[in-house]
């Protein structure tokens, strides 16, 4: 019994026992679901053990979805306990908890999966690829990150959520003050999950640069490839520093090393410092791809080419630099000389400059064209005036004299919020909507996709516009409840209702979901966008091989090419293809990582070696392993081409 | 006879054994701790760039230039972060 003791929450409430009884209830109720239709064969064959893309796409972004349900829960929470002065709908504890697994789950476990879904969709249909470079290895990130998730989102029912903020600072998530296995959660998952995301950067790297297809030169890429390469750059030198960090910060909490400790030689101020040499470039990992989405649809909605192709390249690249020169500025209180945090405002003060020219380039490219108002460009029209707020007031924070007055209020929240829901998720979700027919075969509804924007538009003004004001005015963030006498209560209740809003506009996504799947037509033709990059020139739904002659392109835009300019896309005659075979190791070695992660989190030792040991050996299986993949034949290719419609 | 010979192999071979002798002295000779951190630190950085361009062959392929890119761009990323921290956290506090 004693040994169970570990296992329990420290500090629980009804509401998680009700979610202990709901997540076993969903358990079964799938694993009952799944045998009573023999589904299990279908799951494994199709999805656990696949390599293709396009379904480590598509499981990206489900994982993504359900853990944006899962913040939002959180979220919802939050701002109900704000809602009103001295609530008490949360305790100070269980506040602590949410908003820091709302922070992680939003960031690492939503953001990260979300551009990972669409990377994998689209690089390489984008660039004339069969598949990534590391096909096997792409499954084995998606289950890391997959089994990392899993291991974070069961901390809440056992033994505890982290509860010392998304940033998690020593010495605060040091054992003397942290002392239930919460943080123990953070460091391991997030290090799971980094593994994968590491993994993801190299094997995206190598596709952009080893598998383009003939003639498409880098300047040639469309402006999502570009975007996906420089935000997988930005991972391959961003990331290590977060394993390093994670894995200090492990040691200190499991093996009594001193690196963070306030004594013995440690430097606590040291985690912050690490944290954001990988924190800031993070928020640029995510917001690049969602650039490279909006500019992929201003410009198919606009019906003209993207302005000024080669400026945006350069302000990307030189936002790959200059975000590792600035990561001091989230800490200009922290105790540093006027000298250092000058250096660092002006950075940060710099790296605005690339991207007003990208909202410049945008604007231009919108400028006489013949705008389609569809729901894709509805997100990115609202993006432009909604992110520059954010953009502006990221440059009043950057200030560092003036940030002694903003720092750790609700300006900040509002401030990041309004960098990351207008840039980050409007992204992702007008890519959802735009790219939905190329991988489901049926468009997703354009009334309620429009509701959908406005839901979440006006939710997003009235939840956080307020927030910019009571910052201001001093009050502070991570803090579960204030006082009637500071006056924040109505401004408050204000964005409460917006976030209500914003939670109905999410509700509709799914609603959307369900009702086309119900009610869309399904004879949309490969197209229906009317379109302009190579990702729209295979079939609808795309076949495994992608496509079955290699493009010729022409330019960044050679479908565009292809349909008014009498470019030949695909000539001469199908040769066999040669594809990698499925594998069940990624899945069962991400299992393995799930056993080792819960084992170290609760200092289980001997479970945790024999798990290492099983990660070990599938490392060595995988090197003896004779596969040559599989080729898919002439035949089969003509087969397969005529029943899509047509011989592309 | 001239092609077989792999004489820049020999010579990089000579000259790293001779990196890691100046490199033992520190610990056999007795230096102020500057001094000899400084030996240490730059026959390091020769030594490893000794090892990457001739017996790891960066720069012999296609790619090369985008080998010394990518290190160039990750050297100065390490620089920038140690010595950043280092003003942070040290230097400047
Ligand atoms: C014009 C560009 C931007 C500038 C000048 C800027 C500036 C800043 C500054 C100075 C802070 C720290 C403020 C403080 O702690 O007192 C900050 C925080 C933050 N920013 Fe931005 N930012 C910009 C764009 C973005 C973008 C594009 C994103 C995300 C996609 C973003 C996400 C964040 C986050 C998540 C935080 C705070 C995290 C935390 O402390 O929990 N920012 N920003
Ligand atoms: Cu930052």
């Amino acid at each position: 019994m004693e040994f169970f003791q570990r296992f329990a929450i420290p500090h629980p409430s009804p509401a998680i026992y009700a979610s202990m009884v709901a997540i076993a209830l969903v358990s079964i109720a799938i694993v009952v679901g799944l045998t009573y239709f023999k589904k299990w064969g279908y799951l494994w064959r199709e999805w656990l053990t696949t390599v293709d893309h396009k379904k480590i796409g598509i499981m990206y972004l489900l994982s993504a979805i359900l853990m944006l349900f899962r913040g939002g829960a959180d979220a919802i929470m939050m701002r109900a306990q704000l809602a009103t002065p001295e609530a008490k709908l949360l305790d100070a504890q269980h506040y602590n908890e949410i908003f820091t697994t709302h922070g992680v789950v939003m960031i690492i476990f939503m953001a990260m999966p979300f551009i990972f879904a669409f990377m994998n969709l689209l690089v390489p249909l984008q660039i004339g690829a069969r598949d990534v470079a590391f096909p096997r290895l792409n499954a084995l990130s998606f289950w890391l990150f997959f089994f990392g998730a899993m291991l974070f989102n069961i901390s809440f029912v056992v033994g505890g959520s982290p509860d010392a903020g998304w940033t998690s600072y020593f010495p605060l998530a040091g054992n003397d003050f942290s002392t239930s296995v919460g943080t123990n959660y953070y460091m391991i998952a997030i290090q799971i999950s980094g593994i994968g995301s590491l993994m993801t950067g190299i094997n995206m790297i190598t596709t952009i640069l080893k598998m383009r297809a003939p003639g498409m030169t880098l300047m040639k890429m469309p402006m999502f490839t570009w975007s996906a390469f420089i935000a997988n750059v930005i991972i391959v030198f961003a990331f290590p520093v977060l394993t390093v960090a994670l894995l200090m910060g492990t040691t200190d909490r499991l093996f009594g090393t001193n690196f963070f400790t306030t004594g013995n030689g440690g430097m606590d101020m040291l985690w912050a410092n690490f944290f954001w040499v990988w924190g800031h470039p993070e928020v640029y990992i995510l917001i690049l791809p969602a650039f490279g989405l909006y500019s992929e649809i201003i410009s198919t909605f606009s019906g003209r080419n993207l302005y000024g192709y080669k400026s945006m390249v350069a302000s990307m690249v030189l936002i790959s630099l200059l975000s590792f020169l600035v990561w001091t500025h989230h800490f200009f209180t922290m105790g540093q000389g006027a000298l250092t945090n000058s250096i660092f405002s002006v950075t940060t003060m710099a790296i605005a400059v690339p991207t007003g020219v990208k909202i410049f380039n945008w604007l231009f490219t919108m400028w006489k064209g013949k705008i389609r108002f569809t729901v894709p460009m509805l997100y990115s029209i609202g993006f432009i005036p909604l992110f520059t707020i954010g953009g502006v007031t990221g440059v009043m924070l950057a200030m560092s004299a003036a940030d002694y007055q903003y720092h750790n209020t609700m300006f900040l929240v509002a401030h990041f919020h309004n960098a990351i829901i207008p840039g980050v998720v409007f992204a992702m979700l007008a890519g959802l909507t735009y790219y939905w027919p190329k991988f489901f075969g049926f468009m997703l509804n354009e009334k309620i996709g429009k509701s959908t924007f406005w839901l979440l538009s006006i939710g997003f003004v009235l939840a956080f516009f307020p927030m910019y004001i009571t910052g201001l005015d001093g009050q502070a963030r991570r803090i579960y409840t204030y006082s009637e006498s500071t006056g924040f209560g109505p401004l408050n209740m204000v964005s409460f209702v917006g976030a209500a809003l914003m939670a109905i506009g999410f509700i509709t996504i799914v609603w959307n979901i369900y009702y086309s799947f119900k009610n869309s037509p399904r004879n949309i033709g490969s197209d229906p966008w009317d379109a302009r990059s190579l990702e729209w020139a295979t079939h609808t739904p795309v076949p495994v091989y992608n496509f079955a002659r290699m493009p010729q392109i022409s330019s960044s835009e050679t479908f565009w090419d292809s349909k008014k300019k009498g470019h030949q896309l695909f000539k001469g005659e199908y040769e066999e293809i040669h594809m990698p075979n499925n594998s069940g190791v990624p899945f069962v070695m991400s299992a393995i990582f799930f056993v080792a992660g819960f084992s170290f989190v609760f200092a289980l030792w001997v479970p945790a070696v024999i798990a290492l040991i099983g990660i070990f050996i599938c490392m060595g299986l995988r090197s003896f392993e004779q596969d040559h993949g599989y080729h898919i034949h002439v035949k089969e290719i003509e087969e397969t081409e005529e029943f899509l419609g047509g011989a592309k | 006879m001239k092609e077989l010979f792999p004489a820049k192999q020999v010579m990089g071979f000579v000259f790293s054994l001779i990196l890691t002798v100046i490199a033992l002295f520190v610990y056999y000779t007795d230096m102020s701790f500057t001094v000899g951190m400084t030996v240490l630190l730059v026959t390091a950085f020769i030594q490893a760039f000794l090892q990457l361009v001739v017996f790891m062959h960066a720069g012999e392929s296609k790619d090369g230039k985008s080998i010394y890119t990518t290190i160039f761009y990750g050297a100065i990323i390490a620089i920038v972060t140690v010595f950043g921290s280092l003003l942070i956290l040290l230097w400047d506090m």
